[in-house]
């Protein structure tokens, strides 16, 4: 079954050996989205690695990002404002329900459920229009920057949460009256693609696939990072371990994730500006004063801008991003209106310089839509990172595929590919 | 006189090479060969809310022999590259072939030892749509560029 | 916050050493990577790669964590590690992804071939010697394919990057 399969999976190459329809054995090949992910990263500085790391599990962007910001803030020994790391939740969580929705989606329009790819889909659609609200793109986010998020979400990000919300939970809710009882479906899917508990582990499988059989591991209880110990969500773990508790496992976390949502926006500390209304100017006006010199006007006042604009520096709002200045550019104001802010800005962007991580080595880990998405980072202290490991929890799966399709259907392959929920930009990175 | 007036109304005359090209590209059979993230722009196109199936380009056909476009959708790396070339290959005229994002028009950001710097070095392509994924609204101004490019090629050997 | 515990292993015994710690319980390979540390500063390198493996040690019934261990072993130029493969299945792909990309071979377990890379690439990519921009095309130009070959078409010349 060659690199070129029916698209939605991505390139990968399964040579099956076969006695007549049985399956006797599997060589998986891999490689064909090799893009050098780690070899980029040694020659970009650390924040400009974020957007490499988008590319990676390209179905839950977000969360890749979220991942390699960690690694890099626990080799720096930083944390960020509260604010920026519930903001950071809720990115991560809708990435995962993205994520869990393309991999149903795909898989059901593979067994021939094209209406239940569309509903999908389409729930996934008001949830890249979220995700466009608040990063500014829909798929290749680059949203985390180290030391916190690019900028705080919009006013009225909460609303629109809850009616998408409710529209992608109706979707969800549709889809599982097409297939969870399906009989056709349950025939393909029930019993196939089963694997034991002890194989899972020994083969270093995290994610809904170890969770389907019977182990309940999940990065975010075993290692609370960010503010996951605060909420209260389920984690679904089946018993079969077969491809319809990994069906099961998925839908059941797309819920789940919804919950952590609605919790963050009832936690969330409220986004402060740090200043008073009679310290800011509109934009417009303080433009318009600076093009005619009145450059003490520049340094008196500061400019209002919209929340989902700061860019990435220290601005009004210092609960989304450390205002540390080592890692984080000044405020347009003081860049411009200050010698201090001139020099903090170009240290941080000159050539050679940028942000300095100490010399070290850290591993951090996040849950990923399949697993344990690990970031292990070595840096010799200058400004951009000496080799950045991803791990990416479908290598594993992958690497277990033989395992799990020997003596199975050739019409079996599909159903269990699907389920594995392989993204060619993580496996191959 | 032109002919409109001695045929009766409801009745179009035109030459055949033109209503061929209109019949090609208002039932464009879709090759998708994706690889990566832009397969995710790909998939909300085809979908209902961006709708690929007004340009009667929905059905996407899994097999080249029974496809007119090649729309190449993500990074291609030189592993795969000959595995595209021979299913380019295995395609009947007429053909086009759509780059489909940066990637693919000229190898995006990748470049490293692995990337092909644009399909264009091994296919000959028709359409390039830029973007690192490129909106649906540009997937959908590039396939209208396309029937467009396949009307003026209507009468050309191809 | 995952603190996994540091240790080191030499590259004679690194087998020795993780299948002890398979026997302690840590049943679960998290990860094995290297690093080239042929352009770092430090002074205090000796040899020029370090294999990392990572361990875990996972309840299967409460799923929590029971500890981490990195293992590094530091190898050199020719380096030659004993595969852990008979220990847990799921290094065969982390150990020929550590040879495709570094060039550090593994013994007792069967052929190495390339994970990511095609076979007839040559040289180890993640090397700190290779450079990023270097590419060994199989069609298309620069890739020794005869002009005239059926199908062969250039659109455009191709731009050279340092």
């Amino acid at each position: 079954m060659g690199p070129a399969h029916p698209a939605m999976h991505g390139v990968v190459r399964l040579i099956l050996e076969l006695e007549g329809e049985k399956i006797v054995h599997t060589d998986v090949e891999i490689g064909y989205l090799h893009r050098a992910f780690e070899k980029h990263a040694e020659a970009e500085t650390w924040n400009n690695v974020i957007p490499w790391t988008d590319r990676l599990n390209y179905v839950s962007p977000l969360i890749n990002n979220v991942g390699y910001a960690l690694a890099v803030e626990k080799l720096a020994g930083i944390t960020i404002p509260e604010r920026g790391q519930y903001l950071r939740v809720i990115a991560s969580e809708i990435s995962r329900v993205t994520d869990h929705l393309t991999c149903i989606g795909a898989s059901a329009m593979e067994l021939g459920a094209f209406t239940a790819f569309l509903y999908l889909i389409k729930a996934r659609e008001y949830l890249y229009q979220l995700v466009d609200q608040l990063t500014g793109a829909r798929i290749t986010t680059s949203y985390t920057r180290v030391g916190g998020v690019k900028a705080d979400m919009p006013e009225d990000f909460a609303e629109k949460c809850k009616t998408v919300f409710r529209q992608v939970r109706e979707a969800v809710v549709d889809t599982d009256k097409l297939l969870t009882k399906n009989r056709i479906f349950m025939d393909r899917v029930d019993g196939t693609g089963a694997m034991s508990k002890e194989d899972a582990l020994a083969y270093g499988i995290t994610g809904p696939f170890l969770r389907s059989t019977g182990v309940p591991y999940d990065v975010r209880r075993a290692h609370p990072y960010l503010v996951y110990d605060r909420f209260d969500f389920e984690v679904p773990v089946g018993t079969k371990g077969d491809n319809f508790d990994r069906y099961l496992c998925r839908f059941a976390e797309i819920e789940q994730s919804l919950r952590i949502v609605e919790q963050c926006f009832v936690q969330m500390p409220k986004g402060k500006h740090s200043l008073e209304p009679k310290e800011m100017k509109d934009a417009f006006e303080y433009q318009d004063e600076g093009k005619h010199g009145d450059t003490a006007l520049l340094a008196k006042y500061k400019a209002k801008v919209d929340q989902t604009l700061q860019g990435g520096q220290r601005g009004d709002r210092p609960d989304v991003l450390t205002q540390d200045p080592i890692f984080v550019m000044p405020a347009k104001e003081d860049a411009y209106g200050s010698i201090e802010g001139l020099m903090n800005h170009f240290e941080l962007v000159m050539w050679s310089w940028g942000i300095k991580i100490p010399a070290g080595e850290a591993y951090s880990a996040v849950e990923g839509g399949n697993g344990e998405l690990g970031f292990h980072v070595v840096s010799d202290g200058s400004d951009r990172p000496y080799r950045v490991r991803c791990r990416p929890p479908c290598l594993y799966i992958m690497a277990a595929l033989p395992q799990l399709l020997k003596g199975s259907w050739v019409a079996d392959v599909i159903p269990t590919f699907g389920s594995v929920n392989m993204i060619a930009g993580e496996l191959d990175r | 006189m032109p002919i409109d007036d001695y045929v009766p109304a409801g009745v179009i005359a035109t030459q055949l090479e033109a209503a061929m090209a209109w019949g090609r590209k208002y039932s464009l059979f879709n090759y998708p060969f994706v690889t990566a993230c832009c397969g995710m722009e790909y998939m909300s196109v085809a979908a209902s809310h961006y709708d690929l199936d007004r340009f009667g380009a929905v059905f996407p056909r899994f097999s080249p022999r029974q496809s007119d476009v090649l729309m190449v959708v993500g990074t291609i790396s030189h592993k795969i590259a000959p595995v595209l070339r021979r299913i380019y290959d295995q395609m009947a005229s007429p053909k086009w072939v759509v780059a489909f994002g940066v990637c693919t028009c000229t190898g995006g950001f990748y470049n490293n030892y692995s990337t092909v710097q644009g399909i264009d070095t091994i296919l000959p392509v028709d359409l390039y749509i830029p973007g690192c994924p490129p909106r649906p609204e540009m997937v959908i101004q590039g396939m209208t560029m396309l029937q467009e490019k396949i009307q003026k090629q209507a009468g050309k050997n191809r | 916050m995952i603190t996994p515990e540091l240790r080191r292993a030499e590259a004679a015994n690194n087998f020795e050493e993780l299948k002890a710690l398979k026997e302690q319980g840590y049943n679960v390979l998290v990860d094995i990577t290297a690093v080239d540390y042929s352009a770092h500063p430090r002074s205090a390198i000796v040899q020029r790669f370090d294999v990392v493996y990572q361990v875990m040690k996972l309840d299967p019934a409460t799923g929590q964590d029971g500890g981490r261990v990195e293992v590094h072993c530091a190898v050199g130029e020719a380096p030659v590690l004993r595969s852990v493969m008979s220990v847990w299945p799921g290094a065969d792909w982390l150990e020929r992804e550590v040879w495709d990309m570094f060039g550090v071979g593994f013994v007792d377990r069967p052929t190495i071939k390339r994970l990511l890379m095609y076979e007839e690439f040559v040289g180890h990519p993640l090397r700190k010697d290779y450079p990023i921009a270097k590419r060994q095309p199989l069609i298309g130009p620069e890739s020794g394919e005869l002009a005239d070959s059926p199908s062969f078409n250039v659109v455009r010349p191709t731009i050279k990057y340092d």
